[in-house]
C-alpha cells in the first residue's frame, strides 16, 4: 500500500515539478513525463502483487473533512482496473513527451503536463477510494483535470466548445452521482464503502443502480449519454485521447461494476437493461464510426461501440447471475472486464497512431490521406495490429473478451427458458454485427489513410515519427499481440477479480474457457506459421527474378490520379445506405445540368443524432427557461449587495424567531 | 463604569446615525476614524478587568489602523479623484437617518433573541454593533459613489469588530487578525478600483457600471 502512495506521489510531485520549470518546455516535459513513468513503474508492483495472489490491502486514515474519511484499499477489481491506468499512462507519457514538443514555442508544456499526471493520480485514486467522499473528490479532479486537456489548443473555436459539452457531460453525470452514495450513506449509515455492501432493500436498490447507470454511465460513454465523446476526443492532443478513451472512460464501467458488487442479487431486468444498452451502444457506436470523416472523430465512436461490448459483457452476466446460473454469470462478468483491459490497449495504440498521421501530416481528415504505409512503415504496422485487434479478430486480444461473450451467452441461450435465452441471442447477434461493420469501418481507416496514393500535398509529404513516438506504439502493438496469444492463462488468471464481484469462486469455469482459448491459440500458431511458409515460399520464387513497381490503383489507366482512388465515403457507403434510417446522412450533390461533364461536388455530413435530437432541443428549452432569470441580473452592484443582506438577514430571523 | 460602556455604545450609535445623515464625504471620513478610535477605546474598556498583553496588542493595531490608516488612504483617493460629495444618492439623507432609527429598532431586537451570554453592563453592546453592521449594508447598497461604499465596508467591518471585542476570550487572535488584514486589503483593492473607475469614466458612480454587463 504504501508503495503505491509512494508512486501516486512521484506522479503528482513530479507534475508540480513540471509547473514550476514551465518557461522550460523540454526540462518540463522531461520531469513530467519521467516522473510518469517512474511512478507507474512503482504503482504496477503492488497491482500485479495483489492481482496475482488475491489479497486485499488497505489503509484508513482519520480525515477532518465531513463524512470523509481518507480509506483506501487495494482489491484485485481495484488491482484489475489499476493495471492498465499505469501501463497506459506510461506509454503515453512517453509519446507525449515527443508529440507535445510541437508546440513547445506556442504553449506551456508544464501546465499540460501538471494537468496529465494529475490525471493519472486521479484516475488511479478513484479506483483505490474506499469513501464516498474521498471517491468523489478523486472523480471531480479527474473531470477537471481531463477538462483543461481537452483545452490545451483553447484558442481554437471548436476545441472550446469540445470541452465546455465535456465539462456540462460530465457534471451531469457527477449530479446523479450524488443522490445515490447519499442514498448508499443514509442506509448504511456511514459513507464508507465497506459498509455498503448488500445494504439496500429492493426498490431502493434499483433507483441506485439507475443512478449509477446513469452518472458512471456518462463517463463511460454509453449511447445516449455519449455525445461527449466524438466531440472531446478529437480536440484533445493525441496521447491525452489515447489516455482518456483508453482508460478515463473505463472509471465509468469500474464504478457500475463496484456498485454491482455492493448492491448484490441484480434483479432479472437490470440484466436486460445492460445488454440493450450495450447493444445499442456498440451497433450505433460503429455505425457512426462509419460515417465519419474525422480519423480521431471514427476513433471516439467505436470508444462508444467498445463500451458498448464491454456493457454486453455486464449484461450477460446480470442475467446469468440473477437467473441463477453461474457459468454464464462468471463469462459475462469475465468478457466484460477483459474487454476494459484489452480496448485500453488497442484504442491506446490506435490513438497514438492517429495522432503520428496527424503530426505528419497535418490533418486528421481521412480523405485528404493515403499511402502513408510506405512513408511511415512502423507507424502502419502498429495501427494495422490495433484495427485487427479492435475488429475481435484471432489471434490479437480484442478476440479473447469478445470470444468469453460469446461463450457466455450461447451457453445461456441453449440452457435456459425464453425470458433469458432471448436477450442473450439478441447479444450474440448484435456482438456478430457489432464485429463485421467494425472490421468494415477498420477496413476503410486502414485503407484509406495508409494504402493507395497520397490524396494531398500534405500527405505526400508524411514521414515516420521521432523513435519516442514510435516505442509506445511498438510496445502496445506487441501487447496486443502477446496477449491474444497468451488467453489460455489471461483468463484463469481473473478468476479473483470475478469472484470478488460476484461472491461466489469463478475459477473452474474460467479454467475450461482458457482451455478453449488453448485450442484457439494453437490455430493462431498454425495460421502464423502457414502466413510465415508462404513468404517464405514468396521470397523463394521472387527470388533471383527483377521485380517491378508501379502506381497504386493504375486500373489501366494512362495517367492515373489520386483523386479516382475509392474515397472514405464512397468505400463505407453501401453499409451507410442500409442504415440511412439511422445515421440520417446529410448528402449534398452539385452536378452539371449540361450534356458534357463538368465539374461537380458532392458532401456527406453525418450529425449525431443523439445531440441534435434529444440535447440540443433540451439545452435550447433551457437557456430559454434561464434567459428569464436574466431579469435578477442586471449588472447594478447595489442590489446584488442588497440581495445578499436580505437573504442573511432572512436566515438571522428565521434563526432567532 | 457600565455607564462608561454604555456611553461609549451611545456614541457608536450616534457616529452611525452621523455617516447616514451627512452628505460630505470628508466629514464622513472623519466620523468613520473616531468611529475607529472608539472601538480601540472599547476594546480596553470591554475588559478592564483581565488586561492581557494581547488585548493591548489588538486594541492598539485596530485604534491605528481604523483611526488614522484607513481615513487617510480613503482621504488620499478623494484628493486623486477630486471627488467632494456623495452626489443624489438613491436614498436621501434624511430617509437614511430615519432607516437608521427603523435599524436600531431591528437591531435591539435582534440582540434580544441572539442566544449569547454578556457580562453586566454589556446590554448595549450588541444592538450598537449590529446597528453599526446594518448601517454599514446600507450605505453599500443606498449610496452611488465608489467612496461612500468603501466607507460602508469600513463602517461594516466595525460592527463586526465591535460584536467580536466581547467575544474576544473565545476567538483566537488569528481570527481577529484575519478580519483586520480582510479590511485592509478590502481598502486598498477599493482605493485601487476607485482611481480606475475614476480614470476611466471621470466619475465614481457605480450606478453606472452596469454599461459594462454584456
Amino acid at each position: 500500500m504504501l508503495l503505491l502512495l509512494l508512486a501516486l506521489g512521484i506522479i503528482v510531485i513530479s507534475g508540480c515539478g513540471a509547473l514550476t520549470v514551465c518557461t522550460r518546455p523540454r526540462l518540463s516535459s522531461c520531469i513530467g513525463a519521467g516522473g510518469t513513468v517512474l511512478g507507474c513503474a512503482v504503482g504496477m508492483i503492488p497491482a500485479l502483487e495483489v492481482l496475482l495472489q488475491g489479497t486485499i490491502q488497505s489503509l484508513r486514515c482519520a480525515w477532518s473533512m465531513p463524512c470523509g474519511s481518507f480509506f483506501i484499499e487495494l482489491d484485485p477489481l481495484s488491482a484489475f482496473f489499476l493495471l492498465p491506468v499505469f501501463l497506459l499512462s506510461a506509454l503515453a507519457a512517453v509519446y507525449g513527451g515527443q508529440y507535445l514538443m510541437k508546440y513547445k514555442d506556442t504553449k506551456r508544456l508544464g501546465v499540460a503536463w501538471f494537468f496529465y499526471t494529475l490525471l493519472v493520480a486521479s484516475m488511479a485514486m478513484v479506483c483505490l477510494a474506499r469513501n464516498a467522499v474521498l471517491f468523489l473528490i478523486a472523480w471531480e479532479i479527474m473531470a477537471l483535470a481531463s477538462f483543461f486537456l481537452v483545452a490545451f489548443e483553447n484558442e481554437k473555436a471548436e476545441v472550446r466548445r469540445a470541452s465546455w459539452i465535456y465539462m456540462v457531460a460530465t457534471h451531469l453525470g457527477t449530479a446523479c452521482l450524488l443522490p445515490m452514495f447519499l442514498i448508499f450513506g443514509a442506509h448504511a449509515g456511514s459513507l464508507d464503502f465497506d459498509r455498503f455492501a448488500h445494504s439496500l432493500p429492493q426498490p431502493l436498490a434499483s433507483i441506485c443502480f439507475i443512478l449509477a447507470l446513469i452518472g458512471f454511465g456518462t463517463k463511460a460513454g454509453i449511447i445516449p449519454f455519449h455525445v461527449w465523446l466524438p466531440e472531446a476526443h478529437p480536440a484533445a492532443p493525441s496521447h491525452v485521447s489515447a489516455l482518456m478513451s483508453g482508460i478515463m472512460i473505463k472509471t465509468g464501467i469500474y464504478g457500475i461494476v463496484r456498485m454491482l458488487a455492493f448492491l448484490g442479487m441484480p434483479a432479472l431486468w437490470w440484466g436486460w437493461l445492460v445488454l440493450a444498452i450495450g447493444i445499442i451502444s456498440g451497433v450505433l457506436g460503429v455505425l457512426f464510426a462509419l460515417a465519419q470523416h474525422d480519423l480521431k472523430g471514427l476513433l471516439a465512436y467505436h470508444s462508444v461501440e467498445n463500451i458498448g461490448i464491454i456493457m454486453m459483457g455486464l449484461g450477460v452476466g446480470l442475467i446469468g447471475w440473477s437467473a441463477g446460473v453461474p457459468s454464464v454469470a462468471i463469462l459475462g462478468m469475465a468478457g466484460g472486464l477483459l474487454h476494459v483491459v484489452n480496448h485500453a490497449m488497442f484504442k491506446g495504440l490506435l490513438f497514438l497512431g492517429a495522432g503520428s498521421v496527424f503530426q505528419a501530416a497535418h490533418t486528421r481528415e481521412i480523405d485528404h490521406l493515403g499511402g502513408l504505409i510506405k512513408k511511415m512503415p512502423y507507424t502502419g504496422a502498429c495501427f494495422l495490429i490495433g484495427a485487427v485487434a479492435i475488429s475481435g479478430l484471432p489471434p490479437l486480444n480484442g478476440f479473447l473478451s469478445e470470444f468469453l461473450i460469446y461463450l457466455g451467452s450461447l451457453r445461456g441461450a441453449i440452457s435456459m427458458g425464453a425470458d433469458v435465452a432471448v436477450p442473450l441471442i439478441g447479444a450474440v447477434a448484435g456482438l456478430a454485427l457489432i464485429g463485421g461493420l467494425a472490421a468494415a469501418c477498420f477496413t476503410k481507416a486502414f485503407g484509406i489513410v495508409f494504402l493507395g496514393e497520397p490524396r494531398s500535398q500534405a500527405a505526400a509529404n508524411a514521414h515516420e515519427s521521432r523513435p519516442l513516438m514510435v516505442a509506445p506504439m511498438l510496445l502496445l502493438a506487441a501487447g496486443c499481440l502477446v496477449a491474444g496469444f497468451l488467453g489460455m492463462y489471461i483468463v484463469p488468471a481473473m478468476s479473483e477479480v470475478v469472484s470478488g464481484i460476484l461472491g461466489f469462486d469463478a475459477g473452474h469455469e474460467l479454467k475450461i474457457a482458457g482451455g478453449y482459448l488453448g485450442s484457439v491459440t494453437i490455430a493462431s500458431i498454425a495460421l502464423l506459421l502457414v502466413v510465415a511458409c508462404l513468404t517464405l515460399l514468396r521470397r523463394f520464387l521472387l527470388s533471383g527474378k527483377e521485380v517491378g513497381s508501379g502506381a497504386t490503383w493504375d486500373c489501366g489507366y494512362a495517367a492515373p490520379s489520386s483523386r479516382m482512388q475509392y474515397s472514405a465515403s464512397s468505400f463505407a457507403q453501401p453499409i451507410t445506405d442500409l442504415f440511412k434510417m439511422v445515421l440520417r446522412t446529410e448528402k449534398r450533390l452539385q452536378l452539371s445540368e449540361q450534356y458534357f461533364p463538368a465539374a461537380g461536388a458532392f458532401k456527406t455530413h453525418t450529425l449525431d443524432a443523439g445531440f441534435e435530437k434529444i440535447y440540443r432541443p433540451l439545452f435550447e428549452g433551457a437557456k430559454c427557461l434561464f434567459a428569464r432569470c436574466a431579469v435578477l441580473q442586471h449588472g447594478s452592484m447595489h442590489l446584488y449587495v442588497l440581495y445578499i443582506v436580505i437573504t442573511l438577514l432572512g436566515l438571522l430571523v428565521w434563526l432567532v424567531r | 463604569m457600565g455607564s462608561v460602556l454604555e456611553t461609549t455604545m451611545m456614541l457608536l450609535i450616534l457616529s452611525d446615525m452621523a455617516l447616514l445623515g451627512l452628505s460630505r464625504l470628508r466629514t464622513c471620513i472623519a466620523v468613520a476614524s473616531f468611529q475607529g478610535m472608539l472601538l480601540g477605546v472599547f476594546t480596553l474598556l470591554a475588559h478592564e478587568q483581565a488586561l492581557t498583553p494581547r488585548i493591548f496588542l489588538i486594541a492598539a493595531v485596530s485604534f491605528i489602523l481604523k483611526g488614522f490608516v484607513f481615513p487617510q488612504l480613503l482621504r488620499r483617493s478623494i484628493r486623486e479623484a477630486s471627488a467632494q460629495n456623495e452626489m443624489d444618492p438613491y436614498v436621501g439623507y434624511s430617509m437614511s437617518v430615519m432607516a437608521g432609527m427603523a435599524m436600531f429598532g431591528a437591531a435591539l431586537w435582534l440582540g434580544e433573541q441572539l442566544p449569547l451570554t454578556l457580562a453586566a453592563g454589556m446590554h448595549l453592546v450588541i444592538p450598537a454593533a449590529l446597528t453599526t453592521v446594518l448601517t454599514g449594508l446600507f450605505l453599500i447598497i443606498a449610496r452611488k459613489n465608489a467612496l461612500s461604499q468603501c466607507l460602508g465596508f469600513i463602517i461594516l467591518e466595525n460592527g463586526i469588530y465591535a460584536i467580536g471585542i466581547v467575544s474576544v476570550v473565545e476567538i483566537s487572535v488569528l481570527v481577529e487578525i484575519g478580519i483586520l488584514l480582510d479590511a485592509a486589503v478590502a481598502v486598498v483593492v477599493m482605493g485601487v478600483a476607485i482611481f480606475h473607475i475614476n480614470r476611466q469614466f471621470d466619475h465614481l458612480d457605480t450606478d453606472q457600471l452596469d454599461s459594462l454587463k454584456g
